[in-house]
């Protein structure tokens, strides 16, 4: 259907007449189709993920049974005495991403608010890309600043603590969101419409009250859904624990503490020679499928959160 | 943009309140029964300046803390960078270490992944915006591309594993890295790519169809062109966050001492500039932490060449609309 190819690649030929038309409809149908094909690219590399978690945990799960791995209290898989409990590790996300959040949401959020309600336009102009800055820095040169920077200078506060800890691993990841609360917050009250500030000013409000108690509120959902997202990053973020946290799967509530999150587990044993096959290995990708789980019922809850409860305006 | 701006209303809206405060403030009465009328303007302003600064101080946390990460890792690396840093391979030794193979590691993969990754992402948005119809499948293919977005680059990483390096038999190799991070990118490119075609307005197509083009060849040669600088931005922004990303490639079997450049995308063993960071942070002792902090300003001078050209790509074409 294509005889002249390379004059079609050369310039333009538009061939106007039965066979011209033919010709070019005829080439319409391929790219369309193609371009189809390019699209379901993306479907497949979920179905990827989903086949390759759920091809491989099976064979986990028939040597460790559900129960214990949901359930155990001790991590051991790489020691003689194996344990397969996953909540030291889950616990460990849990807490540097707890720790993240309440350094970004706060910060976030007022950033977000200063952006979108006090800052003048030169002002912004300069802020928002910087702070967008923060999170385009990789993520393995943040594990260096927790380990080399804020680690020495938390160990000057607390001098007992281990050297890789959740708290530091914590606090450096909670800057690293902060542009991702303050970037989706932003936008969401930026959606307000002024008419409701002009309204909230006429009733005699302040700009505080009308930032906290008009624009705040109307925008919630924006809100919330960044918080969200931006927790189920923390979640997944792998480099900065696996450097700054350890690699001791302690069950502990302390920040001050060595711990494990899954996504650090997952690294350590793949960079580690897990035999192909062994329980080791399929470690890998029941902690994957834990991990997969919980970040994308977030990213779920996120889009639903912004989907159902949003303020419609106009 | 400027009615998104809440300080153009401000002198308009201020006037009301102002007014409230010249009638309400001589009665002294009013402070005493708690059933009045009582503005408490003063308190109220007075917060209201505290407020801003507390959020003004918030906002520069981040600021802070990222000049402190850039000078802490400069202080640490600046004496090591050098050319024969750039050219040596990772050794035992700190003093004749360098980042050879790990910067051309980074080149390939960061090739691969835009052979990969431009045109399917592309490809996708243009079906989305151009052809799709609007139907269960369409919104299936929306909505798995931004939850994709929202997936663990880990995962990415395990996803290699199992189907690039082991199913597909590509081993330890830069295409089993490259194709990673295609995948990993792809939603972010096909996003940018929306958004482009998006701002290309309807009457270039409608002006194209009604010269009897076809829809591809309103795409092709009217549509694409003009959102090719919107798509090219994205591209790059998508990479540089390729080039940065270490999770994936662990997964996928980075090796911390690559003693030769690898020759060609299936050569066995590879390694890439945040991998070699991450190596070498992991290793004890000062010097090594030096030749960390060094490969990270190697790659954050990569990443800043990149958003450079990026938004050097943005302001060159948005000028000439």
């Amino acid at each position: 259907m294509n005889q002249d190819a390379s004059a079609v690649a050369a310039e333009p030929s538009f061939g106007t007449g039965a066979a011209g038309l033919k010709r070019r409809h005829g080439k319409e149908r391929v790219v369309g189709a193609v371009l189809l094909a390019f699209s379901a690219v993306s479907i497949l590399t979920t179905l990827g993920i989903v086949a390759v978690l759920l091809f491989e945990s099976p064979a986990f799960f028939a040597e460790v049974s559900p129960l214990a791995f949901l359930t155990g209290t001790k991590w051991t898989p790489l020691f003689q005495d194996q344990s397969f409990g996953v909540l030291p590790l889950l616990v460990g996300s849990l807490v540097i991403a707890g720790g993240a959040a309440l350094v970004a949401l706060p910060l976030g959020l007022l950033a977000a608010i200063y952006l979108a309600e006090y800052a003048r336009n030169g002002v912004r102009r300069v802020l928002k890309p910087v702070l967008e800055i923060l999170a385009g820095v990789p993520t393995v040169v943040y594990g260096y600043f927790a380990l080399t920077f804020v680690t020495p200078i938390l160990k000057g506060i607390w001098p007992g603590m281990d050297t890789y800890n959740a708290l530091s691993a914590a606090l450096v990841m909670g800057v690293m969101i902060i542009p991702m609360v303050s970037s989706l917050s932003e936008d969401a009250m930026s959606a307000v419409p002024r008419s409701l500030r002009e309204g909230a000013y006429a009733l005699g409000a302040t700009k505080f009250e009308v930032a906290t108690r008009t624009v705040l509120p109307a925008a919630l959902s924006g809100i919330v859904a960044s918080f969200i997202l931006a927790v189920s990053r923390a979640i997944g973020e792998t480099m900065i624990v696996t450097i700054a946290a350890g690699a001791t799967a302690n069950l502990t509530l302390n920040p001050l503490r060595s711990v494990q999150t899954m996504t650090a587990y997952i690294a350590q044993t793949a960079t580690g020679e897990a035999p192909h096959g062994s329980v080791e290995y399929r470690t890998i990708f029941a902690v994957g499928l834990t991990l997969f789980a919980i970040t994308l019922l977030m990213n779920l809850v996120s889009a639903m959160v912004l989907r159902r409860y949003r303020e419609a305006y106009e | 943009m400027s009615g998104r701006d809440p300080r153009s209303d401000a002198p308009g809206a201020r006037s009301p309140a102002t007014q409230v405060d010249g009638a309400a403030g001589p009665h002294p009465a009013a402070q005493r029964d708690p059933n009045q009328f009582a503005p408490r303007l003063v308190g109220r302003r007075r917060w209201g300046v505290a407020f801003q600064v507390i959020c003004l101080v918030a906002t520069l946390v981040g600021v802070v803390v990222l000049a402190l990460l850039l000078v802490d890792i400069i202080m640490d690396g600046a004496g090591r960078l050098s050319l024969a840093f750039l050219d040596n391979f990772p050794s035992r030794f700190a003093d004749r270490s360098g980042v050879k193979p790990a910067l051309w590691g980074s080149a390939w993969a960061l090739l691969l992944t835009v052979v990969i990754a431009f045109p399917l992402g592309v490809g996708t948005a243009i079906w989305l915006e151009e052809y799709a119809p609007d139907n269960r499948f369409t919104r299936l293919v929306e909505t798995n591309i931004a939850n994709l977005a929202g997936v663990p680059s880990i995962v990415y990483g395990i996803l290699g594993l199992a189907l690039f390096v082991r199913a597909m038999a590509m081993g330890r190799t830069l295409l089993a890295a490259g194709a990673t991070l295609a995948l990993l990118i792809l939603p972010v490119i096909v996003v940018a790519s929306q958004e482009a075609l998006k701002a290309v307005p309807g009457s270039i197509r409608l002006g194209a169809y009604a010269l009897g083009a076809t829809r591809w060849e309103a795409v092709r040669y009217h549509v694409f062109p003009l959102a090719l600088p919107g798509i090219l931005t994205g591209t790059i922004l998508a990479l540089s966050r390729a080039v940065g990303e270490t999770a994936p490639v662990i997964m996928v079997g980075a090796l911390a001492f690559m003693s030769y450049v690898p020759d060609h995308p299936l050569d066995d063993g590879f390694t890439v500039l945040p991998f070699q960071l991450y190596s070498w942070v992991a290793k004890p002792g000062a010097d090594f932490q030096e030749l960390a902090a060094a490969t990270g300003i190697v790659l954050l001078v990569l990443l800043l060449v990149m958003n450079g050209g990026a938004i050097y790509l943005r302001n060159k074409f948005t000028g000439e609309r």
